[in-house]
């Protein structure tokens, strides 16, 4: 009888979709290297030198993966004019939020007040938020989403060991959110992502929590890094991707306002914008200096700052790009709100 | 290429990428001790370098590479193989 079976009706969505609002939350308290330095034996200086970092911000115990995704959100919404009860998805990507189930975006979801919008959460590490938005874009444009939220969220003081000196001074906390919607015209280009497994341990959490368990001092699985292999990845294979983004999306780097990479290290940025040969004319987010590395949450925090202090404005072409662990990265470009 | 030529085009790279003058990279300066080329930039210097002189420098090689004279050395071993 398969004559008489319907064809399934589908979903078809705008053709273009853009980042509608940005929003970011900044944890209240503020830590300079003067507080990092003594535990790993290091100085002010040195932390500068190797990373730009000057200060970062750690979460006090209220601001919780939840309360911080709510407050950047709100921003994105109201930047946006879009009611949460307009919101259909919420995609939060973070490796910091500790509670292994159910997700973090539903909490988010249900707490901005959405209508039972589906919500869930992506690990992808530091190249999170570009791949949250390279859902949310597809999402819109295929029809199942009409506006879609985009969380980066990270506690990353909780699962960071004091006395590591690879990753103590990096690593930091906060959040940043974009909505995603409808547009008459193209707001965010292809995006060029990928992974890389066979470095799957450069950047990792040091043991799975069975191995913790089993252990006779059980204690954090802190975050580990093998900073020289990161930095060399990163410096020089993200910059042929970012290119890869800025060609799919037919940009030159002369066309382009600005560049928000993952803020990861002010010297990965730097060796990016050389490999990338942008001109002066490009402004680069700085935001690490006194944001630290905020993993998914630090390309729609920096993109905040930058549309604050006037470095970013509505209708600009901004390269972002995102990497970290798995490797994983996710790269395009988009039109700045 | 020289070992002169080889060390006058790392000399370069090491401008390019730490801001040393040129002139001070000479084959018995410790890139660390002498020329204050910190790890991160010892990557870039690599990379560039792999780039440059068509060699590969693994990883665990970059530690061995103390001195100018140790990487030009290198360089020219590789590029001969």
């Amino acid at each position: 009888m398969s004559g008489s079976r319907p064809t399934l009706l589908t979903d078809t969505g705008p053709t273009y979709a853009a980042l509608l609002g940005v929003g970011a939350y900044r944890p209240s308290r503020l830590v300079p290297n003067a507080e990092i330095v003594d535990a790993i034996d290091s100085s002010d200086e040195w932390i500068q030198q190797r990373s730009g970092i000057k200060t970062r911000r750690f979460a006090t115990d209220e601001e919780t993966v939840v309360s911080m995704s709510v407050a950047a959100a709100r921003q994105a919404l109201d930047e946006a004019g879009i009611d949460a009860r307009q919101v259909d998805c919420v995609i939060v990507a973070t490796v910091s939020h500790l509670l292994q189930t159910p997700s973090a975006a539903t909490a988010i979801a249900h707490e901005l007040g959405t209508e039972q919008a589906a919500a869930f959460d992506i690990s992808a590490a530091c190249a999170g938020f570009c791949h949250g938005v390279a859902l949310a874009n597809d999402m819109v444009r295929g029809g199942s989403a009409r506006y879609a939220l985009v969380i980066g969220v990270e506690r990353l003081s909780d699962i960071t060991d004091p006395t590591d000196r690879g990753t103590a001074f990096i690593f930091a906390d906060g959040a940043g959110a974009v909505v995603v919607g409808p547009s008459g015209t193209p707001g965010i280009g292809p995006v060029v992502w990928g992974s890389d497994g066979e470095h799957y341990d450069h950047i990792r959490s040091r043991q799975d929590w069975r191995d913790v368990l089993a252990s006779d001092e059980p204690r954090m699985p802190h975050l580990t890094m093998k900073g020289n292999p990161v930095f060399r990845w990163a410096s020089y294979s993200m910059a042929k991707v970012a290119q890869q983004a800025l060609d799919r999306a037919g940009v030159t780097a002369e066309q382009l306002d600005c560049f928000i990479p993952h803020q990861a290290n002010n010297r990965i940025t730097d060796a990016m914008a050389r490999s990338l040969r942008l001109p002066e004319s490009v402004r680069i987010a700085r935001d690490i200096v006194d944001a630290g590395n905020t993993s998914a949450a630090s390309v729609p925090m920096a993109l905040r700052r930058m549309i604050d202090d006037g470095d970013a404005r509505s209708g600009d072409l901004a390269l972002l790009i995102a990497f970290g662990a798995g490797l994983a990265y996710a790269a395009q470009v988009v039109v700045v709100p | 290429m020289s070992t002169e030529e080889i060390r006058a085009a790392l000399a370069e790279i090491v401008n390019e990428v730490a801001g040393i003058p040129a002139d001070s990279v000479q084959l018995d300066k410790s890139f660390s001790e002498d020329l204050d080329v910190d790890s991160l930039s010892m990557v870039e210097v690599v990379v560039e370098a792999e780039e440059k002189f068509g060699v590969t420098i693994p990883d665990d090689e970059v530690k061995n590479l103390k001195t100018v004279g140790d990487a030009v050395a290198y360089i020219e071993r590789n590029r001969a193989a």
